[in-house]
Order: structure tokens, then sequence, then C-alpha cells
């Protein structure tokens, strides 16, 4: 849905999304690497309803990824490093606990 | 392990950066923390880093805040990026999560610089991926030099929607349309305040400018637009709204939303400060004197979050409190405070002029704030502008009542997306004005936190 301003063919890094490599420009957030591939990064808990990223400065809290393991992560918070693994599948963990 | 400063402040967009650069420069201990990974704040974002952005497409008034970070820089500033502050008590006490570790810091003055955050534009199917800020649109150029990759249409009102099509024209990408949401009694309304406005007339040109650039460049605006609605399954795939034509249907995979910009007062409330209602803007601001001293001793708030005033307002507001704080520390007489804060004084007087013309024009009507029952307004607990009327209508006393019968305000964003809807919506309910209302109260953490990061200590 986005698209860097310049050819990044011959400067950019890898990233995992969900498994599969991404060539992304460097130094740019987890979000908008997000959004060259797809405006889809997560589903809510309550509705399973798609989300994606909506403010870009950490105050909606609409893209939450898990970022090398680490879950519900601000994705527009966050620059891309090579080799970095991002899960868009399974954000805000829902309460499937058994508590009885 | 606490860390004292003479002086903490937090944000370094060009209120932060100027309050800390001029209390350093009168020999005072500063601390500046920041959310981002650089100085800059929203306005001048990645201005030290953006190395294939020319000011050909952002304008040059970007280029003003890497003077800004140029002179913070050769301060000796304790300035810490990638700082979330996620509690701050009215003994300027901050508890900050830095790499993913708590750390505490003491201050005797603290200043905060929050800044503004676009006001919430709920329409049906805004949540939907595709629909996005027209902030966000910018944050994408400034930051990560990306753009549309194909069009997009852009809703709503006020200079920063101007702003991001002009930046997009010159960058060459497809503006679809323009749904300009403006009430039309706005320009009649702000005539009055033309002749204070010529004190600052370069907003003028620059005005005038972004106009041009549009008209030339042949996007379809529409103007007088109401009941937007993104439509889409998983993703927006149209756009539906009334114009002063008739109804339309455009097709896009890229809807900008933007109604102006609200103060940030998420801080400023949990250090126990007041607030005061902004009619004029349509929102709450933090109460503060001219030094820009509120109503808890030693914490200061200056820039945006004490009503909107942008860029330059922001940066006269961090050098007057940052002085003040100076002043008060001791490092300053009184003399030459006086001295010093005069021009700056002057400074400010002349970009306040312009707003009560920028305010009366980009005003949205109150009824956007209104939207259909079927509209998600919180978007964290998905609760409908609907449940939030049923519960007003039963009496429901204020926001803090609602969220603990909804849940409304209670998700992760703390109600920063749904604050500005929900007071509005009560009060129309209840035939009451939103001062009236009154807002969430607002307890620790501000940014969400885990326990195991409560319990680290760096």
């Amino acid at each position: 849905m986005f698209k860097p301003l310049t050819d990044i063919a011959s400067n950019h890094i890898d990233i995992l999304i969900d498994g599969e490599t991404h060539h992304v420009p460097p130094d740019v957030s987890v979000a908008a690497a997000l959004l060259m591939s797809s405006p889809r990064v997560r589903t809510t808990a309550l509705s399973g309803r798609p989300r994606g990223p909506f403010c870009m400065m950490g105050v909606c809290f609409d893209c939450l990824v898990s970022i090398d393991d680490m879950p519900n992560q601000r994705s527009c918070m966050i620059k891309v490093k090579q080799g970095m693994c991002i899960e868009t599948r399974c954000s805000l963990v829902t309460m499937d606990t058994d508590f009885d | 392990m606490t860390k004292h400063y003479e002086l903490a402040v937090i944000g370094a967009g060009p209120a932060g950066m100027a309050a800390a650069t001029v209390a350093a420069r009168h020999g005072v201990r500063v601390l500046l923390l920041d959310e981002q990974p650089g100085p800059g704040g929203q306005i001048y974002r990645s201005v030290n880093r953006s190395p294939h952005l020319s000011s050909n497409i952002l304008g040059r008034d970007y280029l003003r805040g890497a003077r800004l970070v140029h002179e913070l820089e050769s301060m000796r500033v304790d300035y810490i990026p990638d700082a979330s502050v996620w509690n701050i008590d009215r003994d300027r006490h901050l508890s900050v999560l830095m790499a993913g570790r708590n750390a505490q810091f003491t201050a005797d003055k603290l200043i905060i610089c929050d800044g503004a955050q676009e006001r919430p534009m709920p329409i049906p199917g805004w949540e939907l991926p595709g629909v996005m800020t027209a902030g966000a649109g910018q944050i994408l150029l400034k930051s990560d030099a990306m753009v549309p990759r194909g069009g997009v249409v852009l809703a709503g009102t006020g200079p920063l929607l101007a702003l991001l099509v002009t930046q997009y024209v010159r960058a060459g990408i497809v503006v679809t349309g323009i749904l300009d949401t403006t009430p039309t009694g706005n320009l009649m309304r702000g005539l009055r305040y033309l002749p204070q406005s010529l004190l600052a007339c370069e907003y003028f040109f620059k005005a005038l400018q972004l106009q041009h650039t549009i008209r030339r460049a042949g996007i379809p605006v529409f103007k007088d637009v109401s009941s937007i609605e993104a439509i889409g399954q998983e993703r927006i795939e149209s756009v539906k709204f009334r114009s002063s034509a008739g109804h339309h249907e455009i097709q896009t995979e890229l809807l900008l939303l933007h109604h102006g910009v609200i103060p940030q007062i998420h801080a400023a409330l949990a250090a126990e400060c007041d607030l005061k209602w902004n009619a004029a803007q349509l929102c709450w601001h933090v109460d503060a004197d001219r030094w820009g001293r509120t109503s808890i001793t030693g914490v200061f708030a200056a820039g945006d979050n004490r009503a909107i005033g942008g860029a330059r307002v922001a940066e006269s507001q961090g050098c007057i409190s940052g002085l003040k704080a100076a002043h008060e520390l001791g490092h300053l007489t009184s003399r030459q405070f006086n001295l010093a804060a005069a021009p700056l004084r002057l400074s400010l007087t002349r970009h306040l002029a312009i707003r009560p013309l920028i305010d009366t024009l980009f005003r949205p009507s109150i009824d956007h704030l209104l939207p259909p029952d079927h509209t998600i307004v919180c978007r964290c607990e998905e609760v409908c502008a609907g449940a939030i009327r049923q519960i007003a209508r039963q009496g429901g006393q204020g926001p803090n009542q609602l969220k603990a019968f909804s849940r409304c305000g209670m998700g992760p964003c703390q109600g920063r997306q749904c604050g500005a809807t929900v007071g509005a919506l009560i009060a129309d309910a209840q035939g009451r004005e939103i001062d009236q209302v009154g807002y969430y109260r607002v307890r620790p953490p501000l940014k969400p936190v885990t326990l195991g990061q409560v319990g680290s200590v760096s």
C-alpha cells in the first residue's frame, strides 16, 4: 500500500514477516515495513476483525505485533533491523486461560 | 536507583528542545526524555536524518527544526531517546521505560512538552486497515520516505491536510480526491480576525502557495462533505460520502483522515495538573500561566499541550518556561530573566496572532464527533456510539462512569482515541456542555508496561 520514494534495490535489509523474507529500506519503522505489503497487521482479541497501523506515532496501539518474540510491540515506534523476526498473526493475547 | 536532576523535560519537539537548551545554557542540570528514536517531535520528525528527503518535498519550515536540534546537541543535556514515561506524580517523580527496563528519576522542576495528537475523526469503518490519519501519512513521508503506492483520498479539514496534499503532489503521488469537511460558515466567521492576523503574514503566503499547488495539480475537491463512510471487509475498498453536489462513492485502498490536532493531556493529568476547556479549538488543554506554570507547584507545560499554537509558538513557550525554571532554580536574577524573556514574549504574541483565524477557519463541525450508532468510538475495546448514547441517556454521569459500564477508554490507548468523542456524545445525549461533562481520569501506567518491566531496574 505504501512504497519507498527511492529505489531500494541496492540499499535494503532483510526482515522476516511471518516466516517470509522481505526486502525493506534500512532505518524505517516496522509498521512502515509492514505497510509495504499489506495494511493489515493483526486481528482484534474481541471481535477478530482486521486492524492495521493508524496513527504511526504511538498513540493508537492498533499496530501491535510480535517482534523478536516480544508480543504486543508498537510497530510504529520500533525501527527495522537486519534479520528481525516479526509475527503479525498473534498479537494482543486473548484471555483463554481457565480460571476454575 | 533514583537519579535526581534540577530540571526534567518530557518531549523533544520544538518546545522541549528549546526548554532544555535554554535551561542548560544557564547552567541547569537537565534531563530530556523522549519517546522517539531522535529529536524533533512530530513536526520536525527525523529532521537530523532524512537523507533521502529534500526540502523540495517537505518545505523549508521543516529545516528550522535542524537548527533546534543542532543547538540542543551543543548543550550539556542528558537526552534520552526511546524513553516512555509511564508514570508522573505531583512530586515530579518519573517512572520511565528505557530499552525494556524501568528507570526512576526525580527533578526539582518538570516541563511537560508532549505536544499534540490528531483529533479522532470517528466515521463508520475508520477501524478498517487502509484508513489512517493524515498525520500518519506525513510521518511515513518524513521518517520513512514512503508514499502511497496507488491513489489516496484525503478527508477532513485543517492546515495539515493541505500541506500533506502539497507534499504528495511534489513527490508525484496521485491524489484521487479531497473531501473537504470545512463548515461553509467558517470563512465568514473568520473574517473579523483577519486584521490582527496580518501580524504574522508569512502564514498567508504559505496558505496561498498550498492552495495554488492543489489547484494546479487538478485534484478533485469535494466541498461541504458529510456522512463519510469507509466501506470494505478485510480492508477499505471505497469511501462513500455526501457533498454539496450529492452522494458519491470513490474506490480507494487508502483513506487519510484529519480534523486538526488536539493537545496531549495524559502526562499532565497524571501529574494532577488542572485542565481547561477551549471552546474555539474544541479541546481540553493544560491550564498554565504566561510562564507555563501549571496548577501543580514545580510543574510547567509548554507547547501544543497548552492549546494548539504550532511549532513557532511551542518554541517560544519552551524558551520562556526553560528560562523561568532556571530563574526559579536560582541560575538567573530577576533582572536577567526579565531581559531574556521580553523578546520571547514578543515573538510569542506575533505567532499567536494568527491562531484565532486558523482556529475559526478550520474548526470542524461538532457533528463529526457525533457519529451514527454503529460507528466504533473506542477502537481498543470496540465500543460503538450507540452503546455510549444508551448509557448517557440512562443517566451515566460522565466519561469515568461510562468507562466502568462499557470498558470504553479502558484499552491500551487509554482513551486517547475516544476521549474527545465520548465527551461530545455524552454532552449531546444529555443536553449539557462538554466542559461540564469532563474528561477521563488518568491513572498509571500512561503507556502499557509489563509487570516484569516494572520489576526490572536499569
